[in-house]
């Protein structure tokens, strides 16, 4: 199955640009479907970004990050050519990775 | 009391009415000109933009304001309407249990056709949508309809539409007087005002583009369907154009119509038309 | 003759300053609910009034005749608004067009 995660990393010499989409439907466990009835919680928990074995970005996050998130951040170092790795572990355990070669 | 009240409305309306005695001027009725239409829509919106170029209208609330153009610039290397433009592709190729697929039922198996809809069907003397097309083509392959306001139409449409992206807007009007009448009463459901809130479409998409209701930024009625269907992150999904119009009218405390129904296919036909030549930048991602 | 006229004037003013019947109830809705009736053949019919109708409904089945008849002649109030709006925009349309 193709990967939940959509990565692109662009480095422009000091610093590297990494944007992010994940689907997933973090749902907040707050919400009633249309029998009433409350969709139970389904959320990502932790989202983490390696670079060279180091986390460049971990993210706790909770029900109130929506649906299908973007991520964009920065961060000081990484080299064209070398992998970005991501990945996620969500309220039920499930998680899926994957990577990116700096652009 | 009650009788007090309903005198009130009555003397009202007699009074409006004696008022537009006055003010309508007497003479022949307007004879339709769809093209001297568009013309003036167009000019309209490009005398009130003049620092637009015409495919920018059809970026609505991101050619209105600069903080919104430059996060969507950002967004749009990796769109939010990424997922349904996949799973309609998916469902687009995959057989009905008779075998077909959508490619049977389009010209050019559905690729790159977007921009010709909706058109005047003369033998039914109706204007067809993309979605009605969507439906009546499930249906005459045994399938049951979608729903013209959940995800699986929005994903089929999502799909077509980014097959025609860049494509110019090319909507047909036969010279026929029941095409000629149904562009007619979309223009005048557009310009109608309704709801207990009294806004017509043109209240906020040609008096008030580029200003906020609450903290929404308007987007001009020109180019507005070169755009759909659209990605809503107040909807955190991909939704028709169906589903804008219901609501809209619910939003101004009005009861919506069935999609579908004649005023909502007879509006999209005028919006379209009037922007005739504008890109196709479908499906679109709006705040 | 003055003072009686100011007690009828008050008491008019007052209008259901006297407890309100099941029948005036049902009169009331009747009326309201043929009203939006009409707004919806007319194709204009607004949401509000049939959240006022049904909290209508709502008090009247509840026996609290008094808020019913409150709420249907407003709702019958908004399905006349809705008429009146449908009607004159027929006309009223052409102003707003860009020509």
């Amino acid at each position: 199955m193709a990967s939940t995660i959509r990565v692109r990393a662009t480095n422009n010499g000091e610093i590297t640009e990494v944007q992010a989409l994940i689907q997933h439907p973090m749902d907040s466990g707050f919400v009633k479907d249309s029998k009433g009835e409350i969709i139970p919680p389904h959320f990502i928990q932790q989202l983490t970004f390696e670079y060279d074995g180091k986390p460049v970005f971990v993210a706790d996050w909770g029900g109130g990050v929506s649906k299908d998130p973007y991520v964009k951040f920065a961060f000081k170092g990484g080299k064209k050519g070398d992998e970005l790795k991501v990945s996620w572990v969500d309220n039920k355990g499930a998680t899926d990775s994957n990577t990116a070669k700096i652009g | 009391m009650m009788k007090l009240r309903s005198a009130i409305c009555f003397g009202l309306s007699a009074l409006a009415l004696a008022a537009l005695a006055f003010a309508l001027p007497a003479g022949a009725a307007d004879k339709i000109d769809p093209v001297a239409d568009a013309k003036a829509f167009k000019k309209f919106f490009y005398d009130k933009f003049p620092k637009l170029k015409p495919e920018d209208f059809v970026n609505g609330p991101y050619s209105m304001d600069e903080g919104l153009h430059k996060q969507w610039v950002e967004k749009e290397q990796f769109p939010p309407y990424e997922f349904a433009v996949e799973a309609g592709k998916e469902m687009f190729t995959k057989p009905f249990k008779n075998g077909k697929t959508y490619e049977d039922c389009f010209p050019n198996k559905g690729i790159g056709i977007r921009q010709n809809y909706p058109y005047f069907d003369e033998k039914e003397g109706k204007v067809i949508t993309l979605e009605l097309a969507l439906n009546r083509c499930r249906e005459a392959n045994g399938e049951a309809p979608y729903s013209y306001v959940k995800d699986e139409m929005a994903a089929l449409t999502a799909y077509m539409a980014f097959t025609s992206r860049g494509k110019p807007m090319d909507i047909k009007i036969p010279d026929d007087p029941r095409a000629l009448a149904a562009y007619e009463q979309g223009k005048e459901y557009f310009y109608t005002r309704r709801g207990q809130l009294n806004f017509a479409c043109s209240t906020c998409h040609v008096q008030s583009p580029g200003e906020r209701i609450r903290t929404e930024v308007l987007a001009p009625a020109l180019g507005i369907m070169n755009a759909m269907p659209i990605y809503r992150s107040e909807w955190s999904g991909m939704g028709t154009t169906s589903r804008r119009y219901v609501t809209c009218n619910s939003q101004v405390r009005g009861v919506p119509f069935n999609p579908q129904d004649d005023e909502y296919r007879n509006v999209e036909y005028y919006l379209s038309y009037v922007s005739n030549g504008l890109p196709i930048s479908g499906p679109g991602a709006r705040p | 003759m003055k003072a009686t006229l100011v007690l009828v004037a008050v008491l008019l003013a007052a209008g259901s300053a006297f407890a309100a019947s099941e029948a005036d109830y049902k009169a009331a809705y009747a009326a309201a609910e043929a009203a939006n009736k009409e707004a919806g053949q007319l194709r204009n019919q607004w949401t509000t009034t049939a959240s006022t109708l049904a909290a209508a409904k709502k008090a009247g089945d509840a026996g609290d005749f008094d808020k019913a008849v409150e709420a249907a002649r407003e709702a019958e109030a908004l399905a006349k608004a809705s008429i009146f709006q449908a009607t004159s925009e027929k006309t009223l349309w052409k102003e707003m067009e860009i020509r």
